[in-house]
């Protein structure tokens, strides 16, 4: 008799596999919450006021990363005038203009590939690109080129998802009454699909915030005496800041280094939480 | 009724047209673009640089020798070791989230899970250095807490986010009907899990696992924090406890120092073309299993 | 004295063929005028060609994948499939309902000014007078006026549909057309939109395209029987359903297929 069909042994067999799931899921999970946890107990007690507002001194072994944050800052700006406006455009292609041939394959195999390449090597193009041919040097101006770059495939492909979301009858009703096709973009597909194209924006934004590889050669510097005055300046960075003082500096006191992870973690998972926000409340409140 | 003059619609319109349709391009041509430019800057060192000195085992560019063979077998041991992590664990997490987990349970995971794919790989290095790398010194009793072994752990456990969320995307695409049909026939749904709801989402789930595996290849900052940095061939099975170094903390390392236009620079440049190649094939493969298994089950359903 | 004229051709269709390049419903060889002021019904089993029809009066078919069109649709002293007709405004004047009522999402003002808005009309209360006037021919006046300003997505069924009528309705059309207008909705809402078309077509030219033939021989003024993309037959309402001159149309309407 095939033991497979024997319900008590088989029923035995998938409680047993239940609960080793279940106890694999959570040990895997479970690091996070403490990663977390242990972050905040370790690095709260340094995040005071004068810790974000004030430069380093003392070779960054004291003081605060106010330069390093609004660094992070204007990067994250300029990745985010660069990459928003070509990136909902090519969303707005693929879902509305594109026609359903080879030359299409080939643009989304190109974007699932843009998505894929290494951090390091996009870093490599912004030296050999912005930073030496075009010469910008290193400045904000090429991190924030290269950075959009990689930022560009997470905004094109959320973007075309939400637009795809908006039903077809709208733009058939709309047609019907005599709008053109870039009018019922603009006055009905757009605003529908608006929360989930910024929900994409800010997931990009997080990641491109939090990366290291593509600024390093490109944009990221690590002692400047003063603020960047111009995008052609190079810049202090979050990342960047974190990665020298835990590996480069000798001596450095261990509470500014958890003081500096607990700031980049919360910025980063402050815009991933914005995010989320944005994506329930539109799907509540969705007529549609 | 007054209507807009036809003129400025059209015009408009057409200016607007056109900007998009050149914008959807623009993946394909930064795509072109950095291929090109790679080649452009790696070609060079294929020229100047012999062979047998490229393919050489001792990488040390500051007497002239850039043997590759260490790196890629770092950047080799890495993916191995972080893949057996991440596969199962990804795997089965991705299983436990999509067909046994409770729906409260769902709530707490899922965006733990996000959480985790939102860490920056520097934080994750950061901890690496901290936390992890003396404890398995201590632990294992090694000599150095930085080597292969942090870097797989620490690795495996942050692609484990890519492959939950693309292999749960598959599992929640199997038709119900195919799950009903098997619990019909008497199976538990532990047995319907493994007997048709992971076969079906073989593809997805092959995808899942190879983008994962594209993800650690590609990662930088923490191996470059926790693996040691030596770039040294593997010693048997010795090696996981050794130091390394990868393909992609060679270039972050060693690229602000380089003078532009130098042999060294243009190996970096080659180490840089390799690591683009190997994405490229990973995507290609993982897009043509996704997209032709779309292509099968319209066939079926139809 | 009533005098009786002469009902006039508002369409006249000659020899239209369309395909699509899937190849499912298409027409073949389509000659017929549409009756100005009157209801002029397409009917006939599932994949006739109706729908394709409809849609090629307002040459929504542009939207789609034709693989052949030729023929000519006179329209206003102009063939309408030629290219260099202004479909904007093509749609303006032929307005269409769809089955299924589908409101825009926006409030009940916005869903019948949007069509006024993109014509250039931008005037406060040349709006609200076209809407109300819109609202009062498709007799949904009454039940929204005071609130206007609410999502039309709250509207039941039966005034979802009255509102696409008057999305229509408001751009002052010639003709209007329905693809099985009442389909989705209930017996007595159904009553109220063929009371509304009644009414409404001494001054609009109505095409109707209904989903049964009990609607069909009630709403006819005239009626035309498609099979298969061809047409049939054609004729005054109470002809083509009391003596049909075509078996295959009597065996129709008899229920003998479908």
């Amino acid at each position: 008799m095939d033991s497979k069909f024997d319900s008590s042994n088989a029923r035995k067999h998938e409680k047993i596999g239940f609960a080793a799931l279940t106890a694999l899921s959570t040990l895997t999970v479970l690091p996070i919450i403490a990663i977390l946890i242990y972050i905040v107990i370790q690095g709260l007690p340094t995040v005071t006021w004068e810790f974000l507002s004030q430069f380093p001194s003392d070779g960054m072994r004291a003081g605060g990363i106010y330069p390093a944050i609004v660094g992070t800052f204007y990067l994250t700006i300029g990745t985010a005038l660069f990459s928003i406006p070509p990136g909902i455009a090519a969303a707005i292609y693929l879902s509305e203009y594109a026609p359903d041939n080879r030359l299409t394959r080939i643009i989304r195999i190109a974007m699932i590939n843009l998505a894929g390449i290494p951090s390091v090597v996009y870093g490599l193009f912004g030296l050999g690109v912005f930073v030496i041919f075009l010469q910008f040097g290193t400045s904000i101006l090429a991190a924030s080129l290269t950075l959009s770059i990689m930022t560009l495939p997470v905004i094109i492909s959320t973007s075309e998802e939400a637009i795809r979301a908006v039903p077809q009858s709208f733009r058939l009703i709309s047609i019907s009454v005599g709008a053109t096709k870039w009018e019922t973009i603009r006055k009905i597909v757009l605003p529908q699909s608006l929360p989930g194209i910024i929900t994409g924006i800010i997931l990009g934004l997080q990641r491109a915030a939090g990366e290291t590889a593509p600024i390093l050669f490109t944009g990221a510097a690590f002692f400047l005496p003063q603020m960047p005055q111009s995008p052609l300046d190079a810049t202090m960075a979050l990342p960047y800041h974190l990665y020298v003082i835990s590996t480069q500096v000798p001596g450095m006191p261990i509470q500014i280094q958890y003081g500096t992870v607990l700031v980049l973690l919360g910025f980063v998972l402050s815009m991933e939480i914005l995010a989320t926000v944005i994506r329930s409340r539109a799907r509540a409140r969705r007529k549609w | 009724m007054a209507s807009k003059p036809r003129n400025s619609i059209n015009y408009g319109e057409f200016t607007i047209t056109l900007l998009i349709r050149t914008a959807g391009y623009i993946s394909v041509l930064f795509v072109l673009l950095i291929s090109l430019f790679l080649i452009r800057e790696a070609v060079p060192a294929f020229i100047k640089i012999p062979a047998d000195s490229l393919f050489n085992t001792r990488w040390y560019p500051i007497e002239g020798m850039y043997g590759i063979l260490p790196l890629l077998t770092g950047s080799l041991t890495i993916t191995i070791g972080a893949s057996l992590i991440a596969i199962p664990l990804g795997l089965l997490t991705a299983v436990y989230i999509s067909e046994i987990a409770p729906p409260w349970t769902k709530e707490i995971l899922k965006p733990l899970v996000e959480i985790l794919a939102g860490i920056p790989s520097v934080v994750l290095g950061f901890l690496g250095i901290l936390v992890l790398s003396p404890f398995l010194r201590e632990t294992f009793n090694l000599p150095t807490g930085l080597t292969a072994l942090t870097g797989s752990i620490l690795l495996g456990w942050a692609a484990i986010p890519t492959i939950v969320s693309v292999s749960e995307d598959a599992l929640n695409t199997v038709p119900a009907s195919y799950r009903e049909a098997s619990l019909a026939l008497g199976c538990t749904r532990w047995q319907t899990i493994w007997g048709v709801a992971v076969p079906s989402a073989r593809s997805g789930i092959i995808t899942a696992i190879m983008l994962g595996v594209g993800r650690v290849i590609g990662e930088t900052m923490t191996v470059m924090m926790v693996t040691g940095n030596a770039p040294t061939m593997p010693d048997g099975l010795r090696t996981i406890i050794l130091p390394i170094r990868t393909m992609t903390a060679t270039i972050a390392s060693e690229m602000g120092e380089v003078a532009n236009g130098s042999d060294h620079y243009q190996v970096l440049f080659l180490i840089g073309l390799i690591l683009f190649i190997f994405s490229l094939v990973i995507n290609v493969i993982a897009f043509q299993i996704s997209s032709r298994r779309i292509k099968r089950s319209e066939r079926l359903l139809s | 004295m009533v005098i009786q004229t002469e009902p006039t051709e508002i369409i006249l269709i000659k020899d239209l063929s369309l395909r699509y390049s899937d190849g499912n419903e298409s027409l073949r060889n389509i000659n017929l005028s549409i009756k100005s002021k009157a209801i002029n019904v397409l009917f006939g089993p599932a994949n006739g060609g109706k729908s394709t029809l409809l849609r090629s009066l307002n040459r929504l078919n542009d939207l789609t994948d034709v693989n052949q069109l030729t023929g000519e649709i006179w329209f206003n002293g102009q063939n309408i499939l030629s290219s260099e007709v202004d479909v904007i405004e093509l749609r303006r004047k032929i307005g269409i309902v769809f089955s299924r009522p589908v409101v825009l999402p926006m409030t009940i003002f916005e869903n019948i000014s949007y069509g006024l808005i993109l014509a250039g009309m931008r005037n406060r209360v040349q709006l609200k007078e076209r809407v109300k006037e819109a609202l009062e021919q498709a007799v949904l006046w009454d039940e929204v006026y005071d609130r206007l300003d609410t999502p039309a997505a709250d509207l039941s069924g039966g005034q979802k549909q009255r509102l696409c009528l008057a999305r229509s309705l408001a751009l002052k059309p010639e003709i209007i057309m329905l693809d099985e207008p009442t389909s989705a909705l209930d017996p007595v809402s159904t009553t109220n939109i063929e009371d509304l078309l009644q009414r409404i077509k001494k001054d609009i030219t109505i095409i109707l395209a209904p989903h049964n033939t009990q609607q069909a021989a009630r709403m006819a003024d005239y009626a035309a029987f498609f099979l298969q993309g061809e047409l049939v037959e054609w004729g005054e309402g109470p002809q083509i359903f009391g003596m049909p001159r075509n078996k295959k149309t009597q065996e129709y309407i008899e229920g003998r297929y479908g």
